[in-house]
């Protein structure tokens, strides 16, 4: 009895954890200015919450069940491996297509072969010109060339 | 021994698979061990060509350490983007650093970039052709050459120990 007590508050605990750090993350794509920042809120912000409510999961059917369920594992271990490799492609995507990012941005902006990041096939569509804060990655890499 | 490497080219590959369908079906019965067991067998050898030569892990304590520390980090991590997402006056500064690397596996490699990505405020976002070198991301840097140095001493030399490379 009150090893379902202590299971059932800790559940709820870890669920409503859960809940809230996968809200925060979702909220740091609002918050956040450009695509390589947006990047960071689901890469990590998510991962947390995913892995409480996954730990709550394993505790609500080891005791309800009365049998060890860890196959919650499997999740966690796909989310480990698929999660960083998506946010990789999507920042190698970014680069390559050359995306704004806020004037802020700071450090070494090493300049990016064709090989790097791959040629470009088709000419890329005409972009309205960007607003006042934004530069492109190229007109920053021009300009610290002095050209 | 030759013969039976022939049609188990990865060992551990093949265990891991297996441990992974009876998880999935959750069972485990004669008929759900003899599929996992085909499966285990069949899919490295299908996909025998996709793979580069594993190197070999010489120290799989270190692994351990190693995933342990990426755990608490990770939890550190959604921790401090989480503060990062909720205080909206405190401007966080992202920046591009070149993080040159000194580990020469290629397994290595994707293992760093994914820690580097799982980990506090940073994601990997480049790596240049011939393996030299790495393009992070920085949610909020406060000194580069300091951050460079950290991502050295906790996360590559581990690596570079485990892989001997």
């Amino acid at each position: 009895m009150t090893l379902n007590l202590i299971a059932e508050a800790a559940v709820s605990l870890l669920l409503i954890l859960g809940g809230l750090f996968a809200f925060v993350g979702s909220l740091g794509m609002l918050q956040f200015k450009d695509f390589f920042m947006r990047l960071h809120s689901p890469t990590k912000g998510t991962t947390l919450g995913i892995g409480c409510v996954l730990i709550a999961s394993m505790i609500y059917f080891s005791v309800t069940q009365r049998e060890p369920h860890i196959q919650e594992l499997l999740i966690t271990l796909f989310l480990f491996i698929t999660a960083p490799v998506t946010g990789h492609m999507l920042a190698k995507t970014g680069l390559h297509m050359h995306l704004r990012f806020i004037t802020g941005t700071r450090g070494s902006l090493p300049e990016l072969m064709d090989e790097d990041v791959g040629q470009s096939r088709f000419a890329r569509p005409a972009r309205p010109k960007p607003p006042g804060g934004l530069k492109t990655r190229r007109e920053q890499l021009l300009k610290s060339r002095g050209r | 021994m030759t013969y039976i490497l022939r049609y188990l080219p990865a060992p551990m590959l093949s265990l891991i698979l297996l441990v992974t369908w009876l998880l999935m079906v959750r069972s485990t019965a004669f008929g759900q061990v003899l599929l996992g067991v085909v499966l285990a067998i069949g899919i490295p050898l299908l996909t025998r060509q996709f793979w580069l030569p594993f190197p070999r892990v010489k120290h799989p304590i270190k692994l351990l350490r190693f995933f342990l520390c990426v755990l608490g980090d990770i939890v550190v991590a959604n921790l401090h983007v989480s503060l990062l997402i909720l205080s909206p006056k405190r401007e966080p500064h992202p920046g591009f650093v070149e993080y040159p690397l000194q580990v020469k596996d290629r397994l290595a490699i994707t293992l760093l970039a994914n820690t580097i990505t799982m980990t506090p405020g940073t994601v990997s976002t480049n790596i240049r052709i011939d393996q030299t070198s790495l393009l992070i991301h920085v949610l909020d840097m406060e000194d580069e050459q300091q951050l460079i140095e950290e991502i050295h001493q906790r996360y590559e030399r581990p690596l570079k120990e485990i892989f001997e490379c």
